[in-house]
């Protein structure tokens, strides 16, 4: 592996200070097969300060900091640590040099004790028993420094989210990580444990500590950071103080051109009621409630938002809709058909009468990655007699089908004999809607349509969705995006711990609102 | 680092053909060194083996017969492979299979013979199925792994026909634990006799008409797995379950399917051994066929027609090897063992070894395309 | 009674001859199994062992060069495991598989090349097998009602391996809850990113596991050929991998629960030797098949989950790739 010194200098000007940057990267260049990942990024981060690295998903933030922490040698570039250049080799390398991660998906033993988990890894010799005594001592001083409390001695998988972040920190100030790099760390959290995370990240900063936050959030990036990266297409195309730019600046120089906050399209006629849910409650695959008693409608030519931070029990509500996870208690009536607890009906039955989903995370469960196309377009639809006979599937028609299909929704390529594993992420995406959409439903569950999509394929995506609504079809929306919610919904409900905090109009809705809400305040409430 | 290189399209050829053969060939080659090693020539051993598999029409007989049996095993092996199943438990189907095939043999005397011989094919796939459904059940179900239970269903099936025959079905006044000779009308025909009827000669071997289901089980599998809904399910089920529930496909359901039509398919190896060649119920008749099934599947890719040639080649080298020990006394079945058992080890745990080189060098000499798409 | 007596006592003692490899197998796929690679392969290992330590010790006529032999054979099949399941992500299931067939047919293939003897060893007997330890006073207090047969058939005169097997539950206890390696181990079988991540090697772990599930499985072999038995016969392992694996999940992949599974099965077995063809009262004559077959049924009822739950270590199974 080649390691170019280039010795390119950095184009932002570092804060002038005594001590050399925490951290600072130059021209760091990295390749996947034909992917420029990173290109020429260079950046310096002050000791003691909160750095923000703000992009799209695909801007190459994960792949620098993946460098940072040794899991990728960069192809050309140079990492200096405190003035000094070094070669991070791995993760165990990258502790050596005081740089630690808080990884996006918690890297934790779940049956083991916080205790273990710490000191994995980082134990003091062949026998455990001292190393858990250090570590232990070790706690309670960093619980007393940064006011980071957890019970040492309970097993991860019983401690919430926010608890469990807490240990990953734990882990790395343990290891004598001075620079700690946090991967989007605030996608799993309710707002209050947010807020508590702020909070000790601010009081690692104040102790001297050097914190790097990635996040595709402009609002942490401005709650929280004292510069800001930003990066694109695996390019830094902005190096700033926080203080001297705005949201706006930051979204238009993310994207690379000024936003289109609002899709056009008019005001929504909505007509008879297509769905009504009351008092409905759903258990996850844990046997936890995460839907607590909700209860709305949506009616024909309207869409319905649902907006909250992620892991509010939209997502189980979604798929309960959808006829795949059971409902506990409650009703939904769609169409004139009650269903409940005691009248389940699986996705099959609830696609045949009328309902249409796009799942929140395709390659999961919308798509087989390892079929072909075709295969994977007519999924949820294999007994449509347009795609089977009595015995035989009809492949031509299938595969005549599909391609038309690709070539009306610009798929590329737009070939049905591929595997669906050869598409990006829009076009995939794009296979999921045209199939559930093509199908005329009179309801369709829509989750993140435009997660993991480019710029293009998402304002593509929003004007179908809209054309749906006009046409007198019945969306119901649910995304954490919430630029997303604000410009497709025609009427918007934010969840909270499960239940619904409120429900507001598009007119009547603007961020701060929605913000409030979706931290649980019950502001919003029409009343 | 070639893991992370770009998806590149290299024809089907070099993955379908190539790889496979240059596994296999890896297998032979060190079954020849282990030859060598016991003093052996390994090239008159395999001439030896390929005469002794092709070189008459009888010995093609044998080497048939055998083929019908891993055809059975492959497939049963392969369609639950699509459900995302590892059935190691072939072996247990296979010979409660026969155990309703020897049922079927002993109850029916007397009967007109294609109906016994009808009834006696439903009663193996219905045996292997049955003895299938439970592993099946129990993954479906209650989430039991199916490649430990049918181990254990594997020693069950062993243990319970062992018991039958040694108390129940024995022959009365016979010391060896085999059932009595069923009447001539529960055989299936020689395929000697059948292709003499017809005016063609052929050499007194195993063969019977096994074969010909056999062939017609791969085709129809080939059609249920690509052609109907139902293989769609399977396969869906197989390559993501949550995408599988998203549409509306039952995974238990089809998890049950899929055993049942694989044990039931294992279950045919009884209709070969037990009413096309033994016409008795005997002990130990599946002699690891069921095993086999692994081998032949791998190498087969799970696809019909691949399963037909590795069958062939597993016939090959069961009749072969027979014949060779004849020639060369050092080299028995066992050593047959061996090269299944690299075959194994090279086509299926070790697919991972050679593949990736083999596609780079195709792609350095030939040039590869890459797929654009997929960049993002 | 005292009849009865000596029958517990003569039973207690065949429990423990039987369920010495048992433990030995169980503790190594244990090893195996808590790193994340499941070894269905131990019947191949035992197996494989037995005919090179059989093999060594009809050569060398010593049982010490038999018993490395045994170990280095189990172990080179342990690594071939490695090597195509952790370096090369292969299926474990199919890897497993292969080696046991290849075992099957390698053992009697060079056996009788060398030996011809049809597929088996020569007869090992005196410095070329291992024998029974007899304990100081044994003899003597034999004779004392109770303590004597205790002592003189359970606790005296058995082979060193008994006594190893024995031991080796206690240690791996110790190893598995309270050393570093134990720790690592159970963590790189439960989450292997998160070891990954902390800057262990998940594949060295394995493979440390996997040279520990060589080595145990090396001792179990040797016991079967050159002490248990005077030779090496074909598939003279006779399932008893597959039992272990069984003991193992009965066990819940735990060193205490393991053992005690290795003792119920054992026992059955020693019951089954002396109660063949005896009429028990109101039952009858058990047959010897019912048994036989009762490791298997009893361990199908337990991963069924109608007795207990048995949880395999998460990550058993799945092979760790890096994801980018």
């Amino acid at each position: 592996m080649a390691r170019l010194v280039t010795g390119l200098e950095t184009d932002v000007a570092t804060p002038i200070a005594e001590a050399p940057p925490a951290l600072e990267l130059r021209g760091i260049d990295k390749w996947f097969g034909p992917v420029h990942a990173n290109n020429g990024v260079s950046f310096a981060v002050p000791r003691g300060s909160i750095h923000g690295i703000i992009g799209e998903n695909g801007a190459g933030k994960s792949t620098l900091m993946s460098i940072v922490y040794g899991y990728y040698q960069a192809d050309a570039g140079q990492i200096l640590v405190n003035g000094t250049a070094v070669k991070i080799t791995g993760p165990q390398n990258a502790l050596s040099h005081g740089i630690g991660m808080v990884h996006q998906h918690f890297m934790l033993v779940e049956p083991f004790t916080v205790l273990e988990n710490v000191i994995l890894g980082a134990e003091t010799g062949r026998i455990l028993a001292p190393s858990l005594e250090r570590a232990r001592a070790e706690l309670e001083r960093l619980e007393r420094d940064y006011s980071l409390e957890v019970n040492p001695d309970a097993t991860i998988e019983t401690l919430a989210v926010g608890l469990r972040q807490r240990v990953e920190i734990l882990k790395a100030l343990y290891r004598g990580a001075d620079i700690l790099i946090l991967d989007e760390p605030t996608g799993v959290l309710t707002p209050q444990e947010v807020d508590q995370l702020f909070d000790i990240l601010r009081a690692l900063r104040d102790q001297g500590k050097t914190v790097i936050l990635i996040t595709h959030k402009l609002r942490e990036i401005m709650a929280l950071t004292d510069n800001v990266t930003v990066m694109r297409q695996g390019e830094v195309v902005a190096n700033v103080k926080t203080a001297e730019t705005s949201r706006e600046k930051l979204a238009e120089l993310m994207v690379g051109r000024s936003v289109l906050l609002r899709v056009e399209k008019t005001v929504a006629t909505p007509g008879a009621e297509v769905l009504a849910v009351q008092d409905i409650s759903v258990r996850d695959g844990q046997g936890v409630r995460r839907v607590k008693g909700v209860s709305f409608d949506v009616r024909a030519g309207e869409i319905l938002g649902i907006a909250g931070v992620a892991g509010n029990g939209q997502s189980e509500l979604l798929e309960a809709l959808a006829g795949i996870r059971p409902i506990e208690s409650g009703t939904i009536r769609f169409k004139g058909t009650e269903i409940d607890a005691a009248h389940m009906r699986n996705a099959r039955q609830m696609r045949e009468l009328g309902m249409g989903h796009v799942p929140e995370d395709r390659q999961r469960m919308g798509l087989v990655v390892s079929f072909q196309a075709n295969e994977s377009s007519i999924l949820g639809h294999q007994d449509n007699p347009k795609y089977t006979g009595a015995i035989l599937m009809r492949q031509s028609a299938i595969v005549a089908d599909v391609a038309e299909k690709m070539e009306r929704f610009d798929v590329r390529p737009s070939n049905p004999l591929l595997r669906t594993s050869a598409f990006s992420g829009g076009n995939q995406q794009k296979i999921v809607l045209v199939r559930e959409m093509d199908q005329n439903p009179d309801l369709l569950l829509v989750g993140q349509p435009t997660r993991g999509v480019d710029i293009g394929a998402i304002e593509f995506i929003h004007k179908r969705l809209i054309a749906m609504r006009d046409q007198g079809k019945a969306i119901l929306l649910v995304s954490v995006e919430l630029d997303e919610i604000l410009s497709l919904s025609d009427r918007i409900i934010v969840m909270f711990d499960g239940g619904i905090v409120g429900e507001v109009s598009q007119a009547e809705a603007d961020e701060r609102k929605l913000g409030l809400m979706m931290a649980g305040e019950r502001l919003g409430a029409a009343a | 680092m070639i893991a992370l290189a770009p998806p590149t399209q290299v024809p089907r050829w070099v993955t379908h053909v190539l790889v496979p053969v240059t596994n296999l060939l890896v297998a032979f080659v060190i079954a020849g060194i282990i030859i060598a090693a016991i003093g052996e020539d390994p090239f008159k051993a395999m001439k030896l083996l390929v005469l002794g598999a092709f070189g008459a029409s009888d010995l093609i007989g044998f080497t048939l017969y055998y083929t019908t049996n891993f055809i059975f095993t492959g497939l049963a092996v392969a369609i639950a492979f699509h459900c995302g199943l590892f059935n190691i438990g072939g072996e247990g189907q296979a010979y409660v299979g026969g155990l309703g095939v020897g049922l079927v043999g002993l109850a029916f005397s007397g009967w007109p013979a294609p109906i016994v011989i009808l009834i006696a094919i439903a009663a193996s796939m219905a045996f292997g199925a049955a003895w299938a459904f439970i592993p099946g059940y129990l993954q479906a179900k209650r989430g039991s792994h199916v490649v430990i239970t049918t181990i254990m269903f594997n020693f069950l099936a062993a243990a319970m026909i062992t018991y039958l025959l040694v108390e129940v079905l024995i022959q009365p006044g016979q010391q060896a634990p085999q059932s009595r000779e069923f009447d001539a009308n529960a055989w299936l025909p020689f395929m000697h006799d059948v292709l003499r009827g017809i005016g063609i000669n052929m050499g007194q071997s195993s063969l019977n008409l096994s074969f010909v289901i056999a062939l017609i089980a791969a085709f129809l599998v080939w059609v249920f797995i690509w052609h109907t809904r139902w293989g769609y399910e399977i396969r869906t089920v197989g390559a993501n379950q949550a995408a599988a529930v998203y549409a509306g496909i039952s995974p238990s359901r089809n998890i049950i399917l899929a055993m049942l039509i694989s044990g039931g398919l294992a279950g045919m190896v009884g209709i070969n051994e037990i009413i096309g060649v033994h016409h008795r119920l005997i002990l130990d008749f599946p002699a690891g066929f069921g095993f086999v099934g692994i081998a032949v599947a791998l190498m087969g890719r799970n696809h019909p027609l691949g399963i037909f040639f590795a069958a062939l080649l597993f016939g090959m080298l069961y009749q072969g090897g027979s014949e060779l020990s004849f020639d060369i006394p050092t080299i028995t079945r066992d050593l047959v063992v061996v090269i299944q058992g690299l075959v194994i080890l090279f086509s299926g745990a070790m697919e991972h070894v050679f593949r990736p080189h083999i596609i780079a060098a195709y792609i350095r000499i030939v040039g590869g395309r890459a797929v654009g798409a997929a960049a993002e | 009674m005292e009849e009865f007596f000596t029958m517990i006592v003569l039973i207690a003692d065949a429990t423990l001859r039987v369920s010495t490899p048992l433990i030995l197998a169980a503790l190594a796929g244990l090893y195996a199994e808590r790193s994340g690679v499941v070894d269905i392969a131990l019947e191949g290992k035992l197996l494989g062992a037995a005919f090179a330590a059989a093999t060594v010790a009809a050569v060398t006529h010593s049982a010490w060069l038999g018993l490395a032999a045994g170990i280095t054979f189990a172990v080179a099949l342990a690594m071939i495991h490695a090597y195509a399941c952790v370096t090369h992500k292969g299926d474990q299931v199919v890897s497993g598989m292969a080696i046991n067939i290849l075992v099957a047919g390698l053992g009697p293939t060079l056996a009788l090349a060398w030996f011809r003897q049809g597929g088996q060893t020569p007869r090992v007997e005196g410095g070329a097998r291992f024998h029974p330890w007899s304990w100081p006073g044994a003899e003597a207090v034999a004779d004392i009602p109770v303590i004597g047969p205790i002592y003189f058939e359970i606790i005296s005169g058995h082979n060193m391996f008994v006594y190893i097997a024995v031991l080796c539950v206690p240690l791996t206890a110790w190893v598995i809850y309270k050393t570093r390696f134990g720790l690592r181990l159970r963590a790189v079988g439960e989450s292997p990113e998160a070891v990954d991540t902390a800057g262990i090697s998940v594949d060295w772990m394995r493979y440390q596991a996997l040279i520990v599930t060589g080595i145990l499985c090396g001792i179990g072999g040797t016991y079967l050929s050159i002490a248990q038995n005077a030779g090496f016969l074909r598939n003279m392992s006779a399932g008893q991998g597959f039992i272990a694996l069984a003991a193992l999940i009965f066990g819940k992949w735990r060193p205490w629960p393991t053992m005690f599974a290795c003792f119920l099965f054992a026992f059955t077995d020693a019951v089954q030797t002396r109660l063949q063809g005896v009429d028990i009262p109101g039952i009858g004559i058990i047959p010897v098949q019912f048994i036989q077959a009762l490791p298997f049924a009893l361990t199908v009822i337990l991963l069924a989950g109608f007795v207990g739950k048995a949880v395999a270590p998460r990550a058993s199974g799945i092979p760790y790739i890096k994801e980018r």
